[in-house]
């Protein structure tokens, strides 16, 4: 009999294409390779110079979404790209995927979008597959229960050489969420919590494994919401046991297997999820039940508190005092009621149709609070397609919300999308670093619910009041 | 790759906690398509003031950081995004190695790809370091050893493969194109013609 197994041990066992030794790493097999714009095209250099060619080109995809524009006549309208550097990043995955014979989603494709919103959506990603990009978010991919994580642009080069990325085994981290979240509380929260119990760097080194009745009752997007900020505890990534919801979401989904292959991969899928008795090498127990809606007040997204709550008092930590200098808050601060200049939902975080969804619930019937700048950038195409057939765009138009298209955008302003100098945005974002929306904004990371309330009444508000 | 077998410098401290791969190089810059040139935006929004001028107080636009290149840095260097801009634009200014009691394992795996050292303390040691800037230390892959001016001789972990390849100049791609063989069978393995 053999021992026990954890979903990531599983996906790490049926991709060794060379188990590790103490010298030596193991060669990883590689299912999925996703590309985009900002991280690819040193690689691509590197396979020119050494003349080498793509081993599978049919197992990269290739989109642009961190540089792209997301105002309608730059994307449609044949208006140029404002920022000359971006444009030329684009043409340049263009010409490279020419040469190259790989798949792309170019600026104009009807199945654009953030990379980690594309793959999921288009049923590209799927359980049990080893996924990576030139990107640290790709860990949103280990909803579906796949190994997915974040690599850089040498190791882009790797993968499409050879297909295989040389690895040492991660740790296993479960995070055990049980109890049900409480009204007005979602996934960001909750990832949000996690994140604050155990640090930037509580996941260094381990793959986490979100599990528990809470988990399993999360849809697909929130299960996104939540494996999408592993990176930002520093895990290698997140995973979720791959169950009846997931095979729902993936069927009928246009790279998902079909027919008698579906059948035969979902029986392979149900096979996946930890054994019982799996050993993890950490774990934690969390209960949802007490969480309440989450606002960061720092620079980093350990540095989150309820959002009724004050701003802890670390007087003997320059770094916290730096942090809070930047922000403008003082210690011991209570963050409700300050206010709010610009307002953005969006990110491969909380950019999908359920996120949408629930920003456009509370802001339906009201208005964006004068004086606030407030933008609402789909994930995808295909998300903006199905918002709109739902009017969700118009609820969003109609409060004074600014509707485009699909991208990264003001999640790190590479395009041009950017929070001005001092302004605090209310983020539905990942990422609360010093400048990461803009030279000198400031980042307050909040869940789409808590976003939209913010923006409607300009102040930082917690969304139970208004619902 | 060149070989890299021992390293001796100065130390230059940014004792900051949690610095993240955006303060070491803003998204604005990575909208470039080469690796090369990078080091001028380095910490670019910590060192250089609105106007474009070079921020007096930051540690590496100081007299004595010119020509060192070990960085000190404070708890868990290097978190958030995969942009390997970030060891790019370090070793091109001229850091050749990053010492912490934790670094951010993208950042580390890129690092070690590129020729920059990441080098894991214990929290005694880094204390040390922090406190003495500008203290000449030497670092040696063979043993693994960071070397203080008092002469104590600090053990670092350092994979031992990663350290192979860094003395001997070997880049991964070639090891990795070597077991074709290996792919190739893996592949038939799994059905994939």
């Amino acid at each position: 009999m053999t021992a026990p197994l954890t979903l990531f041990e599983k996906v790490w066992r049926s991709h060794e294409v060379v188990p590790e030794t103490p010298d030596t790493p193991a060669v990883l097999y590689i299912d999925l390779h996703l590309i985009h714009e900002v991280t690819s095209p040193q690689a691509f250099t590197v396979l020119r110079e050494r003349g080498l060619k793509p081993r599978r080109p049919e197992r990269t995809f290739a989109t642009m979404d961190h540089s792209t524009p997301t105002r309608t006549e730059q994307v449609f309208g044949g208006a140029p790209i404002s920022v000359e550097a971006a444009a030329r990043q684009v043409r340049e995955l263009e010409r490279n995927c020419a040469e190259f014979s790989l798949e792309l989603l170019g600026l104009r494709d009807a199945r654009r979008g953030i990379v980690h919103i594309i793959g999921p959506e288009l049923g590209l990603t799927q359980p049990g597959k080893t996924v990576v990009c030139g990107d640290s978010h790709t860990s949103t991919h280990g909803a579906l229960g796949a190994l997915a994580f974040g690599i850089g642009t040498t190791e882009v080069g790797h993968v499409l050489a050879t297909q295989c990325l040389l690895q040492r085994k991660a740790r296993t981290f479960a995070v055990n969420v049980h109890g049900r979240l409480p009204e007005g509380v979602g996934a960001k929260d909750l990832i949000l919590a996690i994140i604050g119990r155990i640090g930037v760097a509580g996941g260094t080194g381990h793959v986490i494994e979100y599990r528990g009745e809470t988990i399993g009752a999360l849809d697909m997007d929130a299960r996104m919401t939540v494996c999408n900020m592993s990176i930002e505890a520093g895990a290698r990534a997140g995973m979720i046991a791959p169950d009846e919801t997931t095979f729902r979401y993936l069927a009928g989904r246009p790279r998902a297997p079909q027919g008698a292959a579906w059948e035969a991969a979902v029986a392979g899928w149900r096979q996946l999820p930890s054994d019982p008795g799996a050993r993890f090498d950490r774990e934690i127990d969390i209960d949802a039940s007490a969480l309440e809606p989450m606002l960061t007040y720092g620079t980093n997204p350990g540095m989150v508190i309820p959002v009724g709550g004050a701003i802890p008092e670390r007087p003997d930590d320059p770094v916290f005092a730096k942090s809070l200098a930047y922000m403008g808050f003082a210690p011991g601060q209570p963050l409700r009621e300050h206010p709010v200049n610009v307002v953005f939902i969006g990110s491969c975080t909380n950019g999908r149709l359920s996120d949408l969804r629930t920003a456009a619930s509370l802001l339906r019937g009201r208005k964006v609070a004068a004086g606030v700048h407030m933008l609402v950038v789909p994930g995808s195409q295909q998300v903006k397609r199905e918002a709109e057939a739902e009017g969700l765009d118009r609820v969003f138009i109609e409060a004074g919300a600014e509707w485009r298209e699909s991208g990264c955008s003001m999640c790190l302003g590479m395009n041009g999308d950017l929070v001005p100098k001092g302004h605090y945005a209310v983020s539905t974002s990942n990422r609360n670093f010093e400048g990461r929306q803009g030279i000198g904004a400031r980042t307050l990371l909040a869940s789409p619910l808590t976003a939209a309330a913010c923006a409607v009444r300009g102040r930082i508000t917690d969304p139970r009041e208004l619902l | 790759m060149e070989p890299i077998r021992t390293l001796r410098s100065r130390t230059v401290v940014l004792p900051a906690s949690d610095v993240d791969t955006d303060q070491i190089i803003p998204a604005r810059f990575l909208t470039t398509t080469t690796r090369e040139g990078l080091g001028k935006h380095l910490f670019a929004d910590w060192r250089y003031g609105p106007d474009g001028a070079p921020r007096a107080e930051f540690v590496l636009n100081q007299a004595h950081a010119s020509g060192c290149s070990i960085l000190i840095a404070g708890h868990n260097f290097g978190c958030g995004s995969s942009r390997e801009h970030a060891p790019w634009a370090l070793t091109d200014f001229g850091i050749h190695a990053v010492v912490s009691t934790q670094i951010a394992d993208i950042f580390r795996n890129n690092a070690l790809k590129n020729g920059l050292l990441p080098v894991i303390v214990e929290p005694a040691a880094h204390r040390w370091l922090i406190e003495h800037p500008g203290a000449e230390v030497s670092i040696d892959l063979d043993s693994s050893t960071l070397t203080l001016p008092t002469g104590e001789a600090i053990r670092f972990p350092l994979e031992p493969f990663a350290r192979y390849c860094l003395m001997n100049g070997v880049d991964e791609l070639g090891f990795l194109l070597a077991r074709e063989a290996q792919i190739s069978a893996y592949e038939a393995r799994r059905g994939q013609a």
